[in-house]
């Protein structure tokens, strides 16, 4: 009875059921959802105006996949993010086990160094790689396939790895310092502990880096775009170009494929790893 | 954990040198050559002399740019500001919720942050345009409106659509849009490190809800709004693309004028002045955030 009562009448600080916030919130995820949601809906519209509905079609997703330039630039846009995301989970890594295991003198220089890439604007990262491409270390623009893909991906590693760093960090501060002292004992050397003790505990923390870095280099614009020439175009680039030509369906249909990409992967990252990469990506790592 | 590195030489060198050399060669230098430009200045087409001018800084805070930067840190705290109005009341949301829905509504939050950036920017300008969804309603509503007077004999004449895309309104618009999660998840991470007891104990003795939200939960729940202050504010004002693509000509941001030093108007020295000008602030911000957090520390 006590307890029908209750449920009845909201507690002082139950303000979720208050209607006040609930309107609030409503009104809140309106705003974040209704733009997407209707890039989304339109491009499958008939009408090329975009506003009004005119029918079901496939037509912009057929014009989106014939489309060359475009098809190339996400063919781009993966390759890069593969790449990159593999040596950024490498070095995130190496970073990760240096800072979890060493005490050296450097050490909180390197770490203030490290959240550097976190920190510092895109537009400057971006001017830097751009300058650093052209006079220090000028890319050839006429390497073969993906070659010529190298400055972005770089760039891509520069910004990334210290992401990916932090998450494997937080994964190895859940490391039972016993099990290597059991290996120890048992008579294993230094890398037979390495590879049979700690990497597989490290293995969360490498899944959630990777899936980081390769969002984070999917949907990189602005530091890209300072890399990037006229045939090493990533697929915002690309978008970038159309929405500033015109607003078509086209356009839409393009947008619709990363949004689910995206979100897919993010699915995926949230399944491995828990909160790490939503605390990450929020900027905690400010 | 705590292993001195001179005990395990080989070891420390294989996991410190490739990510020393990355960063240092790949990240540190490229800010070094910056920063050195910013010093320089442009002999011919292709040649930057760098010879310890600070004509470039000189420049940087002449009206014109300096008006440009106070408006770019304007911007940013307008966002801010409404990120906070409009977050505070999702963050306690989703603080006071059943652990279930608040995982759910924790996730409906940060969905569309993890949305590519241009095509949220792209969605907006889809939304404001003059004939875009918002005019196109309006219009709607306007045309019956105008319908009806029609029957009494005074039609309200032909709607004008409102020009919502390209101007100062639409940049805020558009930074509020893509910050808002960035405010939400450090307020809702201080709120929920909040005892209860204090705000049941509050309400007890007889004060409101809103005293309450003022007196009690906004003093305690500092922390969290000055780290959200700071994500959402940092990011404002080195905004580019916003700008860029919902802004008019007269709401550049101070990223906008970078870029166009680089790419369009080839003064690569003074890019750099502002570019850098731009990671100072940055800095200050954090610093100022630090020092905000460790005399908190200290006081506890």
């Amino acid at each position: 009875m006590a307890g029908a009562a209750l449920r009845e009448r909201p507690g002082p600080l139950d303000y979720l059921s208050r209607w006040p916030i609930r309107a609030w919130l409503w009104a809140v995820v309106i705003y974040l959802y209704a733009p997407l949601v209707t890039l989304m809906a339109f491009s499958f519209n008939v009408s090329k105006r975009n506003i009004v509905w005119r029918g079901f079609t496939l037509d912009w997703y057929k014009a989106a996949f014939e489309d060359s330039d475009l098809i190339t630039a996400f063919g781009n846009s993966l390759t890069i993010a593969l790449v990159s995301t593999l040596v950024s989970v490498a070095l995130g890594a190496l970073t990760a086990l240096l800072l979890w295991r060493f005490r050296f003198p450097a050490k909180p220089a390197l770490e203030g160094a490290l959240s550097l890439p976190i920190v510092v604007p895109e537009i400057c990262m971006g001017v830097a790689m751009l300058v650093f491409f052209t006079e220090i270390l000028p890319w050839p623009t006429d390497l073969i396939w993906p070659l010529n893909l190298g400055a972005i991906i770089i760039s891509h590693i520069s910004f990334s790895f210290s992401f990916v760093a932090i998450v494997i960090r937080g994964r190895l501060a859940s490391f039972n310092r016993e099990f290597e002292e059991a290996a120890k004992d048992l008579g294993a050397g230094e890398w037979r502990i390495f590879w049979d003790v700690i990497v597989p505990h490290m293995r969360p923390g490498l899944l959630a880096g990777a899936l980081l870095a390769f969002t984070l280099s999917l949907d990189d614009f602005v530091i890209t775009f300072f890399t990037s020439g006229p045939d090493t175009t990533t697929f915002p680039v690309k978008v970038y170009s159309m929405v500033r030509f015109s607003v078509t369906p086209e356009v839409n249909a393009a947008s619709t494929i990363l949004i689910v990409l995206t979100v897919a992967l993010t699915a995926v990252a949230l399944r491995v790893s828990g909160n790490a990469v939503v605390a990450i990506e929020a900027g905690e790592g400010l | 954990m705590d292993e001195s590195w001179t005990k395990a030489k080989a070891v420390f060198a294989i996991l410190a040198i490739p990510p020393v050399f990355w960063l240092l060669a790949f990240f540190l230098i490229p800010l070094g050559v910056i920063w050195g430009y910013s010093f320089g200045e442009n002999k011919s087409l292709t040649e930057i002399a760098v010879n310890g001018t600070f004509s470039n800084y000189v420049h940087a805070i002449k009206p014109l740019y300096l008006g440009i930067i106070l408006k770019s840190f304007w911007f940013a705290a307008v966002t801010t500001v409404l990120c906070l109005i409009v977050g505070f009341p999702v963050a306690i949301a989703i603080t006071f919720a059943t652990e279930k829905s608040k995982a759910w509504l924790l996730l409906l939050i940060m969905l569309p942050f993890w949305t590519n950036l241009l095509i949220r920017t792209y969605a907006l300008m889809a939304v404001l345009r003059t004939e875009g969804y918002i005019n196109f309603t309006l219009a709607f509503f306007w045309n019956g409106l105008s319908g009806l007077t029609g029957l009494l004999g005074h039609p309200l004449g032909a709607f004008q659509p409102l020009e919502l895309l390209h101007n100062n309104f639409a940049v805020v618009f558009g930074l509020v849009y893509v910050q808002l999660p960035f405010m939400v998840l450090p307020l809702y991470a201080a709120l929920d490190r909040l005892d209860r007891s204090l705000l049941e104990a509050s309400l007890d003795l007889g004060a409101g809800h809103l005293t309450t939200f003022r007196r009690v939960v906004v003093p305690l729940a500092t922390p969290g709004i000055v780290s959200g202050v700071l994500v959402t504010l940092i990011p404002s004002i080195g905004a580019y693309l916003t700008p860029d693509l919902l802004g008019g000509p007269s709401s550049q941001m101070i990223a906008n004028v970078i870029e166009r030093q680089f790419k369009t108007a080839n003064d690569w020295p003074f890019g750099a002045a502002l570019s850098f000008l731009l990671m100072y602030m940055t800095f200050l911000a954090i610093a100022v955030q630090a020092i905000v957090s460790r005399n908190r520390r200290a006081r506890d």
